[in-house]
């Protein structure tokens, strides 16, 4: 496992970007808590000042600092959208596995279920949770809702191994030797789903953040939490680009275009190390 | 007169794991020749690199396969083409005419989403005009599948339609219908029933009565060989441990390996047969020092351990690489080490 | 016959769940809500109103229970729901009381079949040739430049691709308009001049999604391309010296294909959920903008009715795209 990380970091310059990325906004967000300013108060600096040696993203039409503002806002989003990827992880593990090892009716069942909320358009549906509970919704909470609708794609991923490890000689000897199905999921099939799960938590995350910056954008959390997409929501509705204050605007977007970038090429680059097949057409263009 | 020379060709998969790399040594220092006219045989238990070395011979190595040595010579009109150098046009040109090829597993080589008939159009119009005359296309085709007994409905039919048997001939007609000198096959007739099975063979028969091609037809059932080919080579391990007349293999193999294939030689026709010796085939990507076969081999020596034997003359048109072989056989005095001339 | 078991009841159960499964979740969802939508009208009325009786304030609320179908016990509410859904009826709209939120969706609803249907056909074609096409040639110079691009533009939310392209191309290249689907105070009447116009100003919302579109299509058509050239049919052609295009077309991208259409099927509900964003950014007069003026406006009624008829716009879709399916696929056909 070890080398296998180490390989990464040596082979693939997108995975040592993306992680770069992540680990440098990590750090922001724990600095987040040594912000001089409660992130919810307004008018604690002066207004719409441009970048400075003071205020270094410069200060916002609500009296707030951008910069202390930006860490804040990485903080909640990056909690958010861990907290959608594990509730959302739980149940698609859950599912995958019970459909997948027990097969038949079940596997029926929960996957028409599963299909259909991989079908259904969930944004209307968000749009209409968020609205009734707006400004209720805390982080955690939004993160949790996110989760409930997010698990189903991977659900599906997780059921397809668990259903070609089911026919492999292992399980026979294991079912054979009389071990119990929780020890076979977990002596056995852990190794082999473990990965899926890491790789198909990135894609989720990337899933769940752009999700709360669009119902952040309409205005449909609560407005108060700073988290990238509130940032955005703020600086379109008070106009900041016609006026001219573009560190306000460009901060929350430029910080959103690193994030899921750096998502995505790390779980472009987890995936490809967890699929030979695609390993070996890479090592053809590299070949030239 | 040669056909195909092969030398010292080396031919590995390059596997990279965890950030190792790992050389599965699939085809292995081989050297051999192609008669014209002659059926080459070529025998070896599953995963000893035969496919590997056809695709190599076809100049179809890319990654993970990669040519770590060797030359592949085409005679062809008076010129030698060494094929791993050839730029891609002329390779395409060589294809089809000059050398064809019956892939191994009939149903993942034929597009799923097309008819047989336009597969045939894609694979003829690649090498002849077929846009100008259309209609003779129709007929080369048609004319094609009645010589070799197939239905011409076949051709408006989806690979996933035909019946394996069936689907086998196609590729066998998709192979020969520009009727080229040289045929590489590569299991024809494996998974086939039996009777299916010797359809097949009786097919690349008549084929080649017809056509006077030359063959080099890999399967691991030796029964085949005895049946159609006139040379037989033995592979192991990635590479050719003897190669004789077939008579004479059949006769007086020397290789012990060889004589266990020969051995354990089944009534025709039993499917639950494979090719195996006792014990194990060894691993390609961690093979054992010296002679690959000495593991298995019931009088392996100390320098079986230590050195590779190399291919060497041991009575006429034989060549056999093993120490104790080339030691015992009375007919040659000395192990004089072969390549090619 | 074993064919219409196997592979069209299956399809017409899922249709079935999933409009079920949303329809249940857009019944429970309002019925979490903390404010009571009859007594917020009837105050909006009394407010309006001067003096009503408190005989017929209880007549009016009887109405109002009715017409949202907040009347009986939770089972005969949800009963009346899946009703009203059958006859098409969504009951009004709080604020544009009484106009049917029927009829406020028929209005909108043309602009947003329009704009998704011709960007998703016309992304899903470009985005999977150009990706097969990169895929194919992936040693080249070019098709890495276009698999970068697209690797920058697929992980952006979809919103900052939208804000950015109206600000780069509205504020600071002003050819297009910013906004509305249609000058104002333009007359209705077909005419040149009025398709110019609607084209004109569906411009930029088309052109964000049709960027977005393709850079999507196009990752997972390189990959799906990618793996499939190490098919045996693949390998088997290219030994045999057919062409490069007609192995990138015939063999390579018509095997694709078969994935994408299924993927696209599957991506129906994300896909119009972009469609919303663009419209909101745009003004784009469709059921995006008429979404997010029943958010700003508190219309539960008309949420729910967006929703629910998006539920069944899409599982209708997905159910279409499952019916012509077979007829692309031999494999499916000919079982
Ligand atoms: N694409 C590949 N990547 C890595 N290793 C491979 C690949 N294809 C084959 N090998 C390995 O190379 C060795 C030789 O394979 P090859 O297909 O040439 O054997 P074969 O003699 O044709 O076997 P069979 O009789 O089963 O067809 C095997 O050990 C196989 O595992
Ligand atoms: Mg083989």
């Amino acid at each position: 496992m070890l080398k296998a990380v180490k390989a990464l970091f040596q082979r693939d310059r997108r995975f040592l970007f993306g992680f770069i990325v992540i680990a440098v906004l990590f750090v922001g967000a724990v600095l987040a808590g040594f912000s001089p300013h409660d992130p919810r108060l307004w008018n604690v600096v002066p207004r719409d000042l441009p970048p400075s040696s003071k205020y270094w993203l410069g200060t916002n039409s609500m009296g707030q600092d951008v910069f202390w503002q930006a860490l804040w806002a990485i903080r909640n989003s990056l909690v958010m959208g861990a907290i959608a990827v594990i509730s959302s992880r739980i149940i698609a593990v859950a599912v995958g596995l019970l459909a997948g090892y027990r097969g038949g009716l079940m596997d029926r069942l929960l996957m028409t279920v599963t299909d259909s909320f991989v079908i259904l358009p969930l944004l209307p549906i968000l749009i209409l949770i968020t609205s009734i509970f707006k400004s209720r919704l805390s982080v955690t909470s939004l993160g949790i809702v996110l989760g409930i609708f997010g698990w189903a794609w991977d659900a599906r991923v997780i059921r397809s191994q668990v259903l070609s490890l089911r026919e492999r000689e292992f399980t026979y000897t294991a079912v054979l030797s009389g071990m119990s199905t929780g020890k076979i999921i977990f002596r056995e099939y852990m190794p082999y789903i473990f990965p899926l799960i890491t790789a198909t938590a990135m894609n989720n995350m990337l899933w769940a953040m752009g999700m709360e910056v669009t119902l952040a954008v309409l205005g449909l959390v609560s407005l108060e939490i700073p988290t990238l997409g509130t940032m955005i929501h703020w600086a379109v509705n008070s106009q900041a680009m016609l006026l001219g204050f573009w560190w306000w605007i460009l901060t929350p977007v430029v910080l959103c275009v690193f994030i899921f970038l750096a998502l995505y090429l790390l779980s472009l680059s987890i995936n490809e190390f967890l699929d030979p097949r695609i390993r070996v057409q890479r090592l053809q263009g590299i070949k030239g | 007169m040669d056909v195909l020379r092969v030398e010292k060709l080396k031919a590995f998969y390059i596997m990279e794991s965890a950030g190792e790399e790992r050389a599965v040594k699939a085809v292995n220092d081989v050297s051999l020749t192609v008669r014209e006219n002659e059926v080459l045989g070529i025998a070896g238990e599953s995963g000893c690199g035969k496919s590997t070395l056809l695709k190599s011979l076809l100049g179809s190595i890319r990654p993970p396969l990669r040519h770590m040595g060797g030359r592949v010579t085409y005679l062809h009109r008076d010129r030698e083409m060494d094929i791993l150098s050839l730029p891609k046009e002329e390779r395409q040109k060589l294809m089809w005419q000059h050398i064809s090829y019956v892939p191994q597993g009939s149903l993942s080589v034929l597009n799923p989403v097309r008819r047989i008939g336009d597969t045939f159009r894609s694979f003829v119009g690649a090498h002849l005009d077929i846009q100008k005359d259309p209609d003779r296309f129709e007929s080369l085709v048609r004319s094609h599948l009645q010589d070799l007994g197939l239905p011409v409905d076949t051709l408006k039919a989806y690979p996933h339609q035909l019946s394996g048997g069936m689907r086998q001939r196609v590729t066998i007609a998709l192979a020969t219908i520009l009727k080229p000198r040289l045929i590489l096959a590569d299991e024809p007739s494996t998974a086939l029933d039996v009777v299916v099975q010797r359809g097949v063979i009786q097919l690349l028969r008549d084929i080649q009565t017809e056509q006077h091609n030359t063959i080099v037809m890999v399967t691991h059932d030796m029964a085949i060989h005895a049946n159609i080919s006139d040379r037989v080579a033995i592979m192991y391990a990635g590479r050719i441990i003897e190669e004789a007349p077939v008579e004479r293999i059949f006769a007086k193999p020397l290789h012990p390996y060889t004589q266990y294939l020969i051995g354990s030689l089944p009534r025709i026709g039993d499917k639950s047969y494979r090719l195996s010796a006792p014990g194990t085939p060894p691993s390609l990507a961690d093979l054992p020092p010296g002679c690959a076969f000495h593991p298995r081999c019931p009088n392996a020596e100390s320098i079986c351990r230590r050195e590779i034997p190399s291919l060497s003359l041991a009575g006429r048109d034989h060549r056999v690489a093993c120490f104790l072989a080339a030691k015992e056989d009375a007919d040659v005095g000395s192990s004089e080490a072969l390549g090619s001339q | 016959m074993a064919f219409l078991k196997r592979y069209l009841l299956p399809r017409i159960v899922q249709y079935l769940v999933v409009i079920f499964i949303g329809g249940t979740l857009i019944f429970i969802i309002p019925r979490l809500m903390p404010v009571d939508p009859v007594q917020q009208t009837l105050e909006r009325i009394t407010i309006q109103g001067a003096f009503l009786d408190p005989r017929a304030i209880e007549q009016i609320r009887e109405a109002l229970l009715e017409l949202y179908g907040l009347k009986g016990s939770l089972t005969e509410q949800y009963i009346t729901m899946w009703r009203r859904l059958l006859r098409g009826d969504f009951g009004p709209s709080y604020v544009q009381f009484p106009t049917p939120v029927m009829t406020l969706i028929r209005i909108s609803l043309p602009w947003t079949v329009g704009l998704l249907v011709t960007t998703t056909v016309l992304s899903w074609i470009v985005g999977n040739i150009l990706g097969g096409i990169a895929a194919y040639y992936s040693t080249r110079r070019w098709a890495q430049l276009m698999e970068n691009i697209a690797m920058l533009i697929r992980p952006i939310p979809y919103y900052i691709i939208a804000l950015a392209l109206l600000l780069l191309l509205a504020y600071a290249l002003p050819v297009f308009p910013v906004t509305g689907g249609f000058s104002i105070g333009r007359r209705f009447v077909l005419s040149w001049d009025l398709i110019v116009d609607i084209l004109k100003h569906a411009f930029l919302p088309a052109l964000s999604l049709v960027i977005v579109g393709i850079a999507t299509w196009f990752m997972t058509m390189r990959l799906l391309v990618s793996n499939l050239l190490a098919e045996d049919y693949i390998v088997y052609a290219q030994i045999a010296g057919v062409q490069d295009g007609e192995i990138l077309y015939n063999y390579a991208i018509r095997n694709a294909m078969l994935p994408q259409i299924t993927g696209l099927t599957l991506s129906l509900g994300q896909i119009f959920g972009g469609a919303l964003i663009t419209e909101t950014v745009f003004s784009y007069p469709g059921l995006g903008t008429l979404l997010y003026s029943s958010i700003n406006t508190g219309d539960y009624n008309l949420m729910m009715g967006i929703t629910l008829l998006s539920v069944v716009a899409i599982a209708t879709g997905v159910l279409l795209m499952d019916l012509i399916y077979p007829f692309l696929d031999p494999r499916i056909r000919y079982e």
